[in-house]
């Protein structure tokens, strides 16, 4: 055995040591949030976990692959609908359809909550994977304009198929199964699979036709599979977080799931950095509690003695303006294409202590 | 079989045709010269509507200048928008531009939400405008024929501009090749501003006719007649000025005429875009006219 | 004689109304070195384009081994062991060195995604046979210390040199080089010429290769075809080129 196969091994099982510890101290803070903090922060937490499942997903597909998609809105509107409408028990939904009852069978099924969650993600993929064949045989430009419409015609098709999703009165009373435990622990293992796709051979093959298409093809890449792959795994993804994020709100509608749904989203990749699932972890964080932050600027407020009559959807602009600096000044985002790693951390917080300690002298 | 009803139908379709395809240009030309998808442009559409408002209703001008001074000051914004977004990411990779493009018009919505409003605002009608054609059991406003005129002149200038004009050929050459009319020595930040100027120039008037047929003003006017104008352009064959009037037109009549011939279909209506464009991706993915775009 | 391992056969290029290439035939055996010169813009780049698939032909046919590949797509081709470069380096810029060379071995992987995702079955055996070939790959053209550096940052005799390693990469039986030494001066290119032949007998290669450098051309290639305007207008050894009134006549009119 080598030397440097000798470090590879303890430092791979440093690695996997910190990361386990890690996963624990976060299962503690759960325990704890789930138990001793206000509805409002375990809101937050819970939302926090779901952007983070739709980002990483999202960054995969937009940073990694370099395809430029506007599907998030579309496809948490299907995995909501679709985890929603399973969900509810038959008489909840003799409840809720006052228009026109809803068809059978959906009328009569009612799913636990993970098989639903799981129909979900999947019905989504198969949406993903219908919408994949025409747009990346053609021409990837058009992926963009395609997820766009599609998102737009979707809200159309749930205002419009009343039998099915209630039309615009939507689906209220939802159980709030979404708990800590079932957002956070898809988030990690969004996070993982993700991971481990991106480190793969398929995953060198997706950043392959992002970097050069061309030359990818040249060396045997089948860009189309490849495009398709990616879109497909991240579509799976954001259907689940559909699912999740209507059992946590408990009320869905076709307006809920406007294009600034994926604006938002967007604005998050670009901050954390195209193509980083890092990056795309921190950015949901940081831009979630960004926006709860600006809301209260939207509603009137008092700083520092003064009265402020608030501007609604300064938010939106804000973001816009956000967007648009950092592509034009910084469009490597908080970690550019970096990945996080323990040896990165450790070296970091390393150079930061020496640094503390020269300026002690 | 009421043919006065199908006529109308015929000549509301055109009309909404006309309107697709005087923005489907913009896109289609900016596109053929910088492969950029300017999601922008469609809220040149609302820009120059609420100019026009505010120039007649809060400024009082005279319809005429009014509409002019709206048309002047959005194509203006488009050179802005590409000089101050586009340009500086130039040579950054596709998607870098088409993210800030995005960025553009979101902000260009939000803009307008935090500065004007969201409560819809009445476009003015001048009485020129008003009025209707009744012969028989046939009634078609007055504006669709302005609308059709007013496109048809407009469709022909853009002809001609770049069929004959050197600064229509370098655009045209430019959506071919970019270095090698680079070489030559034409200016090519001129040639894009042009490209620009032109699109959103017809964009505005099509915000504007939009308006006097449509009436209701508010940020989010030109979301839906943005997208559905690029797929016109797709329809047509993108980076084609005939494909994209082509397309638009084809749009439009299609929209009309499925929910004349189907009124249950009605709530689907903005569906069709969609679909036309998921069937000619799968069908003819160069569109009508058809030219393939060097990558 | 047995069958040679490459052919094309009346192969022609138009784009629009202008002819790029005309009838092209090449024939090369097992094991030789073809150069494909002429002066600029003769064809050549769109002869290697038509017959690697990243464009269609408008005529003629590309045989490989026996069989017929015209009009197939590149991943097909590069799959069935055609190798290339490009002539403005096409590498993945943002990509580590020796990611560039592991991303040709996603053809020949033997796990699928779901193996990838769950770390199981042969996912790390392959990983490690991927990851194994490139630095192989690397260490051969002298770039194992480099393996971890972005593509982009390297310096251009470097880059020329990971173009190869990459296309090695795909185990092709026939490499196409174009313009492989462009750019370098006579000690880089005798240094490359060099290693050239080291590649060509270690892997067993048929080389197909571009270039303006005319004393690299002759000394490494067995035969060579001349083109200008997209027409061929000499074939046959470094010697028979050399003495070729219609060639000098070719490269003279250019000035």
């Amino acid at each position: 055995m080598s030397p440097s196969h000798a470090t590879e091994t303890t430092s791979h099982t440093r690695d996997r040591f910190l990361s386990l510890t890690a996963l624990a101290v976060l299962g503690v803070f759960l325990w704890f949030a789930h138990n001793y903090l206000s509805g409002y922060v375990i809101r937050i937490l819970n939302t926090i976990a779901i952007y983070i499942i739709v980002a990483v997903s999202y960054n995969l597909i937009n940073g990694v692959t370099g395809q430029f998609s506007l599907q998030p809105n579309a496809f948490l509107a299907i995995g909501a609908y679709v985890t929603a409408i399973l969900a509810l028990s038959p008489e909840e939904k003799v409840q809720s359809f006052i228009i026109e009852p809803m068809i059978w069978p959906l009328s009569k099924i009612c799913l636990h909550f993970p098989v639903s969650l799981a129909i979900g993600g999947l019905f989504t993929t198969l949406i993903a994977f219908l919408m994949a064949v025409p747009v990346f045989r053609v021409r990837g430009d058009y992926l963009a304009i395609v997820t766009l419409g599609f998102g737009e015609v979707l809200q159309v098709l749930a205002n419009n198929l009343v039998p099915i999703t209630n039309g615009p009165l939507g689906l209220k009373g939802l159980h709030p199964y979404t708990t800590l435990w079932w957002s956070w622990g898809l988030c990690i293992m969004t996070v993982f699979c993700v991971v481990r796709l991106v480190n793969s051979s398929y995953g060198r093959a997706m950043k392959a036709v992002r970097e050069d298409e061309r030359a990818a093809e040249a060396m045997g890449i089948n860009a189309f599979w490849t495009k398709t792959l990616a879109f497909t795994v991240s579509a799976f993804f954001q259907g689940v977080a559909g699912g999740l994020l209507a059992h946590l709100i408990t009320t869905i509608s076709p307006g809920m799931f406007g294009f600034m749904l994926t604006f938002n989203l967007l604005t998050i990749i670009v901050v954390g950095g195209l193509g980083s699932t890092t990056g795309a972890i921190l950015s949901a964080a940081i831009i979630v509690l960004l926006g709860e932050g600006l809301r209260t600027f939207e509603e009137p407020f008092t700083l520092f003695g003064h009265y402020f009559q608030g501007v609604a959807g300064m938010r939106m602009v804000i973001f816009s303006l956000l967007l648009i600096v950092v592509m034009l000044f910084a469009d490597r985002g908080i970690m550019g294409r970096e990945e996080f790693s323990w040896r990165k951390l450790i070296d970091w917080a390393r150079s930061l202590a020496g640094g503390a300690r020269r300026g002690r002298k | 079989m009421d043919y006065s009803f199908i006529l109308q139908q015929i000549v509301f379709g055109l009309t909404l045709g006309c309107l697709y395809s005087l923005v489907a240009i913009g896109y289609t030309m900016v596109y053929g010269v910088l492969r950029l998808i300017n999601f922008a442009h469609g809220d040149l559409l609302m820009v120059s509507a609420y100019l026009a408002f505010y120039g007649i209703v809060i400024f009082h001008l005279p319809w005429p200048v009014g509409f002019g001074l709206a048309i002047a000051l959005t194509a203006v914004l488009g050179i802005l928008i590409d000089r101050g977004a586009y340009k500086p990411i130039r040579r950054s990779p596709r998607i870098s531009a088409l993210i800030t493009a995005i960025g553009v018009s979101f902000l260009l919505e939000n803009l307008a939400l935090v500065v004007i409003g969201a409560r819809p605002k009445a476009f003015p009608e001048p009485a020129v405008f008003v009025g209707v054609l009744e012969t028989g059991t046939l009634r078609i406003p007055y504006m669709s024929f302005w609308v059709l005129g007013v496109t048809a002149v407009l469709l022909a200038a853009v002809l001609v501009v770049v069929r004959r004009t050197r600064i229509g050929m370098a655009m045209r050459a430019l959506s071919r090749d970019m270095e090698t009319v680079r070489l030559m020595g034409i200016d090519i930040d001129r040639v894009i501003s042009f490209t620009f100027v032109l699109g959103s120039a017809l964009a505005a008037a099509g915000g504007i006719m939009w308006c006097l047929r449509d009436p209701p003003l508010d940020p989010f006017l030109g979301v839906m007649p943005g997208l559905k104008a690029f797929v016109a352009a797709v329809l047509g064959g993108i980076g084609s000025v005939t494909g994209a009037a082509l397309g638009g037109l084809l749009l439009g009549l299609s929209e009309v005429l499925i929910v004349a011939v189907k009124p249950e279909w009605s709530g689907f209506k903005d569906a069709v875009a969609f679909s036309l464009l998921i069937t000619i991706l799968l069908t003819r993915p160069t569109g009508i006219v058809g030219e393939e775009l060097p990558d | 004689m047995s069958s040679p391992l490459f052919q094309t056969h009346k192969l022609s290029v138009m784009f629009g109304g202008l002819t790029a290439l005309i009838d092209l035939a090449l024939e090369i055996r097992e094991g030789e070195i073809v150069g494909l010169i002429g002066p600029n813009g003769a064809g050549k780049t769109t002869a290697f384009n038509a017959i690697t698939g990243l464009i269609r032909p408008s005529d003629g046919k590309v045989y490989f081994k026996g069989q017929d590949i015209t009009g197939r797509r590149a991943p097909y081709v590069a799959r069935t062991g055609i190798g290339r470069t490009f002539q403005n380096i096409r590498l993945y810029q943002d990509l580590s060195v020796i990611e560039n060379v592991m991303v040709a071995g996603h053809c020949s992987v033997r796990y699928g995604v779901l193996e990838a995702v769950l770390g199981l079955g042969r996912y790390a055996g392959e990983e490690l046979r991927i990851r194994r070939q490139a630095e192989d790959l690397l260490d051969r053209m002298g770039l194992l210390s480099l393996a971890e550096e972005k593509a982009g940052a390297l310096p251009y005799g470097s880059q020329r040199k990971l173009e190869v390693a990459r296309a090695l990469a795909l185990e092709p039986e026939l490499l196409l080089l174009d313009e492989p030494v462009a750019g370098m001066n006579p000690g880089e290119t005798e240094g490359f010429r060099g290693l050239l032949k080291r590649l060509h007998a270690e892997f067993s290669l048929t080389v197909l290769l571009i270039e303006h450098d005319m004393g690299f051309v002759m000394k490494i290639c067995d035969r060579i075809k001349v083109i200008d305007h997209g027409v061929s207008i000499a074939w046959g050894t470094p010697e028979q080129i050399q003495a070729d009134p219609q060639v000098i006549a070719a490269y003279l009119g250019q000035g």
